[in-house]
């Protein structure tokens, strides 16, 4: 069987060549570095953790909805469960994975930077993400919070007895790593690029992030206010959001899904960029489309902040204002529709190599279509009437991002993995891990579509039986997602140390970061950073047809 | 056979509005799959690493094709948004003859009351085929009442009133839910709404011991607890006569305008301070805490139940306009 990554191997040489890994070991060394790519390794084992505690979370949740009575924990517990789960999940996991990680290690070797404009606060931002997942976990271990992860008012200011201030306070200060990244990729965007590296000559990788970028620095201080005015309710009693004080409970959700929405927007864009770093590298061709594609990760940035009274349709929102949120979610949708046709046609007498990062970038496709198209459903009014706060909209979120930001997460570390460490992950176990991932998520969460048009409400602890053959899937679903998820844990373990060595350029692939070693020397490039002087994804599929009939 | 359901009973007017727009959404969804997945399975196997295809002039980009992919999609979506608009406005307004039921939510137990008086919890008992109109506040977080078999969904929030109505069409059993997180038994906060023909609901409505209406309860309060004192042509305070106002405009101390209904009779009960009527003093005591959720709407259906009378206040002097 012959796999994508018969090319070019480059042997190490003799002697052992410096790269950033061996320069300096220590645990000293890495919890001083100011080197974006040991920052974005940081990152990486950091996030594990918290994607791990939340599955774990999840996975309890999954048991107890096997049955509809609730017997497998009490229903205080159940309540805590997704609570931890949507919390870690979204700010601990999907909100930093792609940005933090392989943002870090990527952007500025793309760009042929020696790293990013400001190394002290890249190490900084990790410092601030550690302390804000150590106050959330603080909470969770002092037991727990219930408010669930959008801690809705009254509930959360005057109702709810659990550690909602710490849990808050955890997402808070975790905020401000955000904003920090963002800001420091932005600046590294404009001030950083290689000579000849215009705009338009850039990967859409780096387009997606600065999109995400813009967005994490505007839209990230709305949800600190929202969370501080929360505490200050909390605490001290000032009315403004319980009635009883006279508040107005509707204005944490205006406050909140202000941030919120465009926060999905954070969780999908980075998706977006890396699936088209893939589908040019493995079909050997020039994207459709570079302006379309790019110009739609603005588009969608700048349309994603006028959406979030969308998920307000039935709180008693005003209905004209409903119409107009409405209109506006049905054109978000359009700069993400241009995306997947832009990929699709991309295709197009390409020279496709199904290799792993392949494979999750064509799932990612085929889930966010749907993922996308049952958004619609959602922007649709008076659907949305019946299935708000049901499962179809857990399904559909979790199409988004879980079957988009998860899937495009997996398939760019499986990318860059060899620039990471030096070494190829075993091909096959790849591409099985990719296969279960993909069936393994249908499984889980196309059967919560029909329950939530059924109408099963989410966060329900116990439900009438009815419901059950569909949760029983769904649970069954989520057992092959999990091994989905440990077979990548396992190999790459693996690979660290019995992998075969990369080279420089296993995938022939054309950015910047692949015309240096694996793993790179400390400051990205040998000697000199990089000239460009062509567009990006220069393949040819015909050069690479031909080369392939050749060796046959 | 009930686990073999892909959709819910379909039990008042509007669940068939709504399912065929969902139809149509499904349809679609089909359609694009099928646009995008076909070609990308077919190219897939064409343009496999090694086939033979013709890979020559490879096309990567067309203004054309762009413009054709932005503009079908946008008109379709217009197509889709008016469409559930529609509808959307259609659920939204409850029609002038509807029957009234007012709800209280609170952790974790729903309160009904007819019009007519009769109490219930957790159950809903209304007739086939007449509108009924749910008037709903909550005492505590937001719930939300939702009747899945009648598409029918609308957040239950403290401090106002949302309402929400249905037309049914099947006798049955359907379920209610709080679908919105309301704390530790939220899941527990269900119930069951029982469609009766019309003979049945009269008869059912009819037993048990004698009801006072939800209007006549109020009018009853209204003199209890000392409205009637200063709200009255022989009162010797200055305080503004409340028969025929309902749903007409009246001026502020302030120079706006506002209308008289449910929330600005509640606010005014709650907090007589903050929209006071042009020509009044600032002389009424709040009555926060003092009066339950169902006495403030009692209340509220007795203001709403004189709203037709002529204000004796027109012949009185100082009567604001």
């Amino acid at each position: 069987m012959k796999t994508a990554i018969e090319i070019d191997i480059q042997t190490e040489g003799e002697m052992p060549r410096e790269h950033y890994l061996n320069v300096k070991t220590g645990v000293k060394a890495w919890l001083l570095t100011m080197d974006h790519k040991r920052i974005g390794i940081l990152y990486l084992w950091t996030i594990l953790v918290f994607f791990l505690i939340a599955s774990v979370a999840a996975a309890m949740m999954r048991i107890e909805l096997l049955t509809p009575q609730g017997d497998f924990v009490t229903n205080e517990t159940y309540n805590k469960l997704f609570t931890i789960h949507g919390v870690l999940m979204v700010w601990f996991f999907l909100i930093p994975s792609i940005p933090t990680v392989l943002g870090n290690f990527a952007i500025p070797m793309m760009i042929g930077a020696r790293d990013v404009a400001f190394p002290k606060l890249n190490l900084l931002s990790w410092y601030i993400f550690v302390a804000g997942g150590a106050l959330t976990l603080w909470a969770i271990i002092h037991g727990g919070v219930d408010t669930g992860w959008t801690f809705y008012t009254p509930y959360s200011t005057t109702y709810a007895n659990s550690h909602v201030i710490t849990m808050a306070a955890g997402v808070f200060v975790a905020g401000f790593s955000s904003i920090i990244t963002g800001m420091n990729f932005m600046a590294t965007i404009h001030k950083m690029r290689a000579a000849g590296l215009t705009w338009f000559r850039l990967p859409l990788f780096i387009w997606s992030m600065y999109a995400t970028s813009v967005i994490l620095v505007l839209a990230t201080p709305v949800l600190a206010i929202t969370l501080a005015v929360m505490c200050v309710e909390r605490i001290w009693g000032v009315g403004i959001f319980d009635p009883k004080l006279g508040g107005d409970p509707i204005l944490f959700q205006h406050m909140f899904w202000f941030y919120s929405h465009p926060a999905v927007y954070i969780m999908i864009l980075p998706g977006m960029g890396v699936v088209s770093e893939l589908i040019t590298c493995f079909s050997r061709k020039q994207i459709f489309g570079y302006g379309f594609v790019a110009a739609a990760s603005m588009a969608i940035a700048v349309l994603g902040f006028l959406v979030w009274g969308h998920h307000m349709f039935v709180s008693s929102q005003s209905v004209y204002a409903g119409m107009v949120f409405s209109i506006l979610s049905f054109l978000v949708a359009i700069p993400s529709a241009i995306k997947v046709f832009n990929w699709t046609a991309t295709l197009h007498k390409g020279s496709i190599h199904f290799a792993t990062p392949m494979l999750y970038a064509l799932g990612f496709i085929g889930l966010f279509t749907i993922g996308g198209m049952t958004g619609l459903f959602l922007a649709t009014l008076a659907v949305d009437v019946h299935v708000h706060d049901s499962y179809f909209v857990i399904a559909h979120f979790h199409y988004i991002m879980v079957g988009g930001m998860v899937m495009a997460f997996m398939g760019g570390l499986h990318y860059w993995w060899p620039k990471i460490t030096g070494r190829l992950y075993p091909e096959m176990a790849g591409k099985l891990a990719a296969l279960t991932t993909f069936l393994g998520f249908n499984l889980t969460f196309f059967p919560q579509f029909i329950l939530g048009y059924l109408g099963m409400p989410r966060r329900y602890h116990a439900y009438p039986p009815e419901f059950q053959m569909f949760n029983v899937l769904s649970t069954a679903g989520a057992s092959i997602l999990g091994i989905g998820y440990l077979l990548p844990l396992i190999y790459f373990l693996w690979s660290l140390k019995f992998g075969r060595v990369a080279g420089p350029n296993p995938w022939r692939a054309t950015g910047l970061e692949w015309q240096t070693p694996s793993p790179p020397p400390k400051h990205n490039f040998e000697d000199k950073t990089p000239i460009v002087t062509e567009k990006p994804y220069s393949y040819s599929a015909k050069e690479d047809a031909d080369l392939n009939l050749a060796s046959i | 056979m009930d686990q073999f359901r892909l959709f819910p009973p379909e039990a008042s007017t509007s669940a068939q509005q709504i399912d065929w727009i969902y139809f149509a959404l499904v349809a679609l969804t089909v359609l694009i799959c099928v646009i995008v997945f076909v070609p990308i399975i077919f190219f897939s196997i064409k343009y496999r690493r090694g086939s033979k295809a013709d890979r020559s002039n490879p096309r990567v980009e067309s203004v054309f094709i762009e413009s054709g992919w932005t503009i079908v999609p946008l008109l379709i979506f217009i197509g889709l948004f008016s469409w559930g608009a529609v509808v959307y406005f259609h659920v939204e307004n409850p029609p002038r003859d509807a029957l009234q039921v007012q709800v209280i939510g609170k952790q974790w137990m729903w309160r009904l009351q007819h019009a007519e008086g009769k109490q219930e919890i957790n159950e809903l008992h209304v007739p086939v085929d007449r509108p009924v109109e749910l008037t709903m506040t909550s005492q505590d977080v937001i719930h939300s009442f939702f009747v899945p078999a009648f598409r029918l969904h609308q957040d239950v929030v403290p401090g106002k009133y949302t309402h929400e109505w249905f037309r049914a069409t099947r006798p049955g059993e359907y379920h209610i839910f709080c679908s919105q997180y309301c704390g530790t038994q939220h899941s527990a906060m269900i119930g069951r709404v029982v469609v009766m023909e019309p003979l049945d609901y009269e008869r059912w409505l009819n037993t048990g011991r004698p009801m006072e209406s939800i209007a006549l309860a109020g009018e009853r309060l209204f003199r209890e607890r000392g409205c009637s004192g200063c709200h009255s042509v022989n009162s010797k305070f200055h305080a503004p006569l409340l028969e025929g106002t309902w749903g007409k405009p009246v001026p502020l101390e302030s120079g706006e305008m506002v209308t008289v209904d449910e929330r600005y009779v509640r606010d005014s009960i709650l907090l007589p301070g903050k929209e006071i009527s042009k020509g009044y003093q600032n002389i009424m005591p709040s009555f926060a805490g003092t009066l339950s959720e169902e006495e403030i709407m009692q209340l509220i259906a007795y203001i709403k139940s004189i709203g037709n009378q002529t204000s004796p206040s027109e012949s009185a002097p100082n009567a604001s306009r």
